[in-house]
């Protein structure tokens, strides 16, 4: 088996001298699709942050075999890795196609693009009515469309989604979760980070449940989803 | 009705030049959250060093305008250079201080660069050079010179020009989303260092602009110009709504109108005890009214979440 697209050992990170992530260790293969659940304030958003370098941390992070520990942060979306950060962050005074526009901002093939857009747009056609409108005027739900859509025109290889059924009713966490699937089916790597633990179970190939700032538990995702401990404490049965 | 004229048209002069000023607060606002109190400072470097290639050339053959565009074009590098160098020593290491910190920072460099720009130029009043036209024409029983047609067009080009750079270029794409967010632009790829670097950059450039058009509008520069200009300039940025780019423009020129007219007709009001000289009071008088009455300004939106 060749080296994950993502490999993490013993990371450590704080908040001014509080360990949020206390030397937490996990792989995502390429292809792959892996969630990480955990009840609030566990420390996954704080987990994928680190892994963006938006906060500083201690330990080894590699992606595609190296490691970017000090990469800045602005260089990772250009290496494939893109993050959709928890309350989705579109730039709510930019329009719908600029927030899209800024998602290729490292790219300059116009061409593919061009391209890229029509199969975002074709992916998520309530953008494509939207393409005028300012981001800010979006539903939440649309805005979380808006959030992936933005990943998409970077071409992630591997793409970090913090929450994406965040605040959203029923119908447009199905919506978006059918997005995701598709996304994965195109062969994008995917680390998911969700409180809604049976629907990331259901769509993952494997899991990691993060209790306090540590991983206590790691298995498939149907065997995560049987496990009496995962079905007691973030099931609710 | 003369006088009415007359006044309107120095007022847009004068408003002009206050927006382009203003244009640099405000874009250094929107992306820092920062009153750069130094901006009025880069204001009358710019002045000085235009000022200063002017009278070196006044007694070469070159044509009057032709010597002025140059003093301009040598101001504008040193400003740029100068806005570049006071972000990079004075303000990217406070990136992450408290936000008093930067502030009396930004008063501090605009201390030494008085002082600075006193012992490079002296403490005399420099006389621009006559070799400008005076011709101009007549509208209305009021008179505008042909060099304040030139500095009022001039300024509506480059403002029409800085609006389709933050509008419809991939830089001013990540300039509105820094402004907006620095943390997700980086996400997206932008380096925000860059970005901010460019913000100083241009509203120096604008700083220099406005400079030149000062010692040539008023014939004159000194090395405290920059405090009182810089503080009017930021009233209208204020007046407009700090952050908000046509806020800027609108505000200065509302500002450059108020004190015109004010100054125009401050005699008549209080029967001659007050002067024109009393002109810099409605400056300040704006002020205190936006900051009591709509700290957010004519075109800005809540600024209590920024500041
Ligand atoms: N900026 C911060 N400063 C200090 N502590 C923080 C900060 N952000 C998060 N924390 C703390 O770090 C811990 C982990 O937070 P984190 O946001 O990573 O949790 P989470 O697993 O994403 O939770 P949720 O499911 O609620 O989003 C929490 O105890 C939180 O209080
Ligand atoms: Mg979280």
């Amino acid at each position: 088996m060749s080296a994950p697209m993502l490999e993490v050992r013993d990371l450590h990170v704080s908040y001014g001298g509080i360990a949020a992530v206390k030397g937490i260790g996990f792989e995502v293969a390429a292809g792959e699709m892996v969630c990480l659940i955990g009840a609030n304030g566990a420390g996954k958003t704080t987990t994928l942050k680190a892994l963006a370098r938006l906060l500083p941390a201690q330990g080894a992070i590699h992606y595609a075999g190296h490691s970017i520990l000090h990469r800045p942060v602005h260089a990772l979306i250009g290496d494939g890795m893109t993050l959709v950060p928890e309350g989705r962050g579109v730039f709510a005074r930019l329009t719908v196609a600029e927030n899209l526009g800024m998602g290729a901002y490292c790219r300059d093939n116009r061409a593919e693009i061009a391209a890229d857009l029509d199969r975002v747009y074709g992916l998520l056609p309530r953008l494509k009515e939207r393409a005028p409108q300012l981001a800010g005027t979006l539903s939440g739900g649309e805005q979380q469309m808006l959030a992936i859509g933005r990943a998409l025109m970077s071409r992630p290889k591997l793409l970090l989604l913090d929450e994406p059924s965040m605040g959203l009713a029923p119908l447009m966490v199905q919506k978006v979760f059918e997005v995701i699937r598709s996304v994965a089916a195109q062969g994008v790597t995917i680390l998911l980070v969700e409180q809604n633990a049976r629907l990331a179970l259901s769509v993952a190939s494997r899991g990691y449940v993060m209790e306090s700032g540590t991983i206590a538990l790691s298995d498939s995702g149907p065997a995560l989803l049987a496990n009496p401990k995962v079905r007691e404490a973030y099931l609710g049965e | 009705m003369d006088t009415f004229i007359q006044q309107i048209i120095n007022g847009l002069v004068l408003g002009s030049i206050y927006a382009l000023v203003a244009l640099g607060y405000t874009m250094v606002y929107g992306i820092l959250g920062l009153i750069n109190f130094a901006h009025g400072e880069v204001v009358m470097i710019g002045a000085l060093t235009a000022l200063t290639v002017i009278k070196l050339l006044a007694n070469s053959d070159l044509p009057g305008t032709l010597v002025v565009l140059i003093g301009l074009l040598a101001a504008v590098p040193v400003c740029m250079a100068l806005g570049f160098a006071i972000e990079r020593i004075a303000y990217r290491p406070l990136r992450l201080a408290p936000r008093l910190a930067p502030l009396i920072t930004a008063i501090g460099v605009s201390i030494v660069l008085q002082q600075l720009a006193m012992i490079f130029w002296g403490r005399n009043y420099h006389a621009f050079p006559p070799i400008l036209p005076t011709s101009g024409r007549d509208i209305g029983g009021a008179h505008i010179t042909d060099v304040q047609i030139v500095i009022v067009l001039l300024a509506v080009a480059i403002m029409a020009g800085l609006m389709l750079l933050v509008n419809r270029t991939r830089l001013g794409r990540a300039m509105r989303a820094t402004a907006e967010n620095p943390q997700i632009a980086g996400l997206m790829g932008v380096n925000i260092n860059v970005i901010i670097s460019a913000t100083f950059l241009i509203g120096s450039a604008l700083a220099a602009v406005a400079g030149t058009m000062v010692s040539a509008n008023y014939a004159i520069a000194h090395y405290h110009m920059g405090f009182i200009l810089g503080l009017k300039a930021f009233t209208a940025a204020v007046l407009g709504g700090i952050g908000n780019l046509p806020g800027a423009m609108l505000g200065g020129v509302l500002l450059g109108l108020i004190e015109s007219l004010g100054a125009g007709y401050i005699g008549d009001l209080t029967g001659g005890f007050l002067g024109s000289h009393y002109q810099d009071v409605f400056a300040f008088f704006v002020l205190i009214l936006v900051l009591v009455f709509r700290p957010s300004g004519l075109m800005g939106e809540k600024v209590a979440e920024r500041a």
